[in-house]
């Protein structure tokens, strides 16, 4: 799950990472209020919105006074803002996080996230703040440093030191960096996060060490027990159709294409898209109903695939294994009657007693393809979806 | 002729009298499978599918000499019950369990690191040595006797593969769902080097999917030390990037990941690459 900026630092901040002075604002006037409180000769306006790039977009500016804040909190809000994140259409800024300016001195990139290779938490650090962590590795890969992190120790101070050291910091600043970078993971942990990126974090002019930036993205199987975290998804960053999914517990990714895609499994999702792809369609989307693929799930997916406008026709691809397929057949009938299904049908289907659920398919008198193999499905389904 | 488990192996089931774990239970009874007991806090003392039931693994283990198990515990528990498994000395433990919080995955894999146990999942379908022993949730009537060996990090399209495989004669060794989480037990390259070892595994058939670099690190295995035939298959290949595909760790991120580059290190390891998921049966066939 993601969150925003300001939100991001707030956690921070409880965890004793220092974030510059900031206020969120939901319109013109709180805008100018939070700059008027900030009494800074120099505030940043800063569009909240689930995407990077938003400076090179145009969605963080510079204000020297509440007035001129209030002027650029009116020209970001409402509109739709474009970062090389975002994609052409953009997402439409709601919320400002209007912050004092700071006399930075130097940029760094900071960041925490699970390594998959090493099965660790790890540290990591550039001194090139503000630019991309994968074009710098790509670039210098040398100029990443990388801390792993043990679980059962932690950060330890000096795992701290010495990428204070590394990134080229004083005696002075270093002291700064080790409890700043301790603070950091104690909120990684804390939080169950996947990935907290500080980028930049900035050093200013009288030496302290500041969050200009922050990115956090908590691990989704971990919320159940981060109720506080929840309350702050913002369903506006989201799909429509992806949020509807969520609810019934299916994974549903919206794609460009025009074959609407039903599967049990991830797996086997990714592959029914792959072999659409091979069969010369493209996927409508993602779509797992879970591996046991109840008659329930199965109405539910239905529901959300035939909101989609762009699909054409619905491929079901279920191997039940252990499901039985005249059960499975007869939920997809009755999901198919209830919900006035317009779209034609190809059902693969393979599991106990498939001869019979194949018969309740082709007895229902709904317009239902029944494919022989999940590259005959596919076809089919490409077939009756029409040129792309 | 299969790796890790045979008829011998003497399971136990975690999570044991829960819905999942009856059924699934029942299932493997039903298989061949030698489930000796389960274990339930709280319900020791008493049987289930005729069965006895403890309260701990290792009252389970002293009791029943269990050298498996199988654990179908919700995530908020599941740490704790491959903990006590790996505690209690069991040899294998196969985690079914998906959605278990990330972090709580890595406190458990450097822990179980350090023991004499096995760790396979979570987030996975299990293991099954056809005609031997199934410790999972996979449909055994699929599945065949013979020497192919199966590794993949999905749950249904193993299924699908094993199927083709099975339909055309083909039977396997041992199959292992190695499971869609980013972090795991069991890697795609540990069980390479198992059926690279077992005399009786002629043949290797590795299903990856797109996140992560273990298929790259596994081609590197083969390449430098596997002499069988190996057939790869990659998920994801119309995968949008920066897009969790259902499994946690099925992603794409900054660029790294992609079924492009999983395919191009598989293709330099000398592994025959299948581009269509229809088309492993007969690769396999094709090879063998």
């Amino acid at each position: 799950m993601k969150i925003h900026e300001y939100q991001a630092k707030a956690i921070l901040a409880r965890y004793g990472v220092t974030t510059p002075r900031g206020e969120v604002a939901f319109s013109k006037d709180e805008a100018r209020a939070a700059a008027e409180r900030l009494g800074a000769p120099v505030v940043v306006v800063k569009a909240q919105i689930h995407a990077g790039g938003r400076g090179k977009g145009g969605g963080v500016k510079l204000a020297r006074s509440a007035d001129e804040a209030a002027d650029i909190a009116a020209g970001l809000l409402g509109r739709a803002l474009v970062t090389p994140q975002t994609g052409p259409g953009g997402r439409i800024v709601r919320r400002l996080l209007v912050e004092e300016g700071l006399d930075i001195k130097r940029e760094l990139y900071l960041g925490l996230l699970v390594d998959r290779a090493a099965g660790l938490p790890v540290l990591m650090a550039s001194a090139s703040g503000g630019m991309e962590i994968e074009e710098v590795a790509k670039e210098n890969p040398g100029a990443v440093l990388r801390e792993p992190i043990h679980p059962a120790d932690g950060l330890l101070p000096y795992q701290a030191r010495k990428i204070a050291v590394a990134l080229g910091l004083t005696a002075e600043e270093m002291k700064y960096a080790v409890a700043f970078l301790q603070a950091l993971y104690r909120a990684f942990l804390d939080t169950d996060a996947s990935l907290i990126e500080i980028n930049p974090c900035v050093l200013t002019g009288d030496g302290r060490l500041i969050a200009l930036d922050a990115k956090m993205t908590f691990d989704d199987n971990a919320l159940f027990r981060h109720m506080e975290l929840r309350e702050l998804r913002d369903f506006d960053e989201e799909d429509p159709l992806e949020v509807e999914a969520s609810k019934f517990g299916i994974n549903y990714i919206k794609l460009d294409g025009r074959v609407g895609c039903m599967v049990n499994g991830a797996g086997l999702a990714m592959a029914t898209m792959d072999i659409i792809k091979l069969a010369g369609g493209a996927p409508a989307n993602f779509l797992d109903v879970g591996g046991g693929a109840s008659a329930e799930q199965v109405k539910n997916a239905f529901h959300i695939l035939i909101s989609d406008p762009s699909v054409r026709t619905v491929f079901i691809n279920i191997f039940g294994g252990i499901l039985r397929c005249d059960v499975l057949a007869t939920g997809v009938v009755a999901a198919a009657k209830e919900l006035q299904l317009k779209v034609p049908v190809v059902i693969r289907i393979e599991g106990t007693n498939v001869e019979l659920g194949q018969k309740i398919l082709r007895e229902s008198g709904l317009d239902f393809a029944i494919a022989n193999g999940m590259k005959d499905g596919a076809e089919k389904a490409v077939r009756l979806a029409g040129a792309p | 002729m299969s790796i890790l488990i045979d008829e011998r192996t003497r399971v136990i089931v975690q999570g044991f009298t829960g819905r999942e774990g009856t059924f699934h239970a029942q299932q493997m009874i039903e298989y061949g499978t030698n489930v000796v007991g389960g274990v339930t806090p709280g319900k020791g003392g008493t049987r289930h599918l005729e069965r006895p039931v403890f309260n701990t693994v290792s009252g389970a283990v002293s009791t029943t000499g269990a050298d498996a198990s199988v654990i179908f515990v919700p995530p908020p528990y599941a740490a704790d019950a491959i903990l006590e498994a790996a505690d209690a000395g069991i040899a294998l433990v196969v985690c079914i369990t998906e959605g278990i919080p990330t972090l709580d995955i890595v406190r458990v894999v450097a822990s179980v690191d350090k023991s004499k146990t096995r760790l396979i999942g979570p987030n996975c379908p299990g293991i099954i040595s056809p005609g031997k022993c199934k410790i999972g949730i996979m449909p055994g009537r699929i599945h065949k006797q013979g020497h192919v060996g199966v590794v993949s990090r999905s749950g249904t399209l193993t299924y699908e593969a094993v199927d083709q495989l099975s339909r055309l004669g083909i039977g396997q060794s041992t199959c292992i769902g190695i499971g869609g989480d980013p972090i795991i037990g069991t890697s795609f390259l540990d069980v390479i080097r198992l059926f690279n070892e077992d005399r009786e595994t002629h043949a290797i058939v590795v299903i990856g999917e797109i996140g992560g670099n273990e298929e790259e690190r596994a081609a590197e295995f083969v390449r430098s030390r596997v002499k069988k035939p190996v057939i790869g298959f990659v998920a994801g290949q119309t995968a949008p990037p920066g897009r969790r595909m259902g499994h946690a760790g099925a992603i794409i991120s900054g660029g790294q990941g992609t079924a492009k580059d999983k395919y191009t290190a598989m293709s330099a390891a000398g592994i025959r690459t299948v581009q269509s998921p229809a088309e492993i049966g007969a690769t396999v066939a094709a090879v063998l």
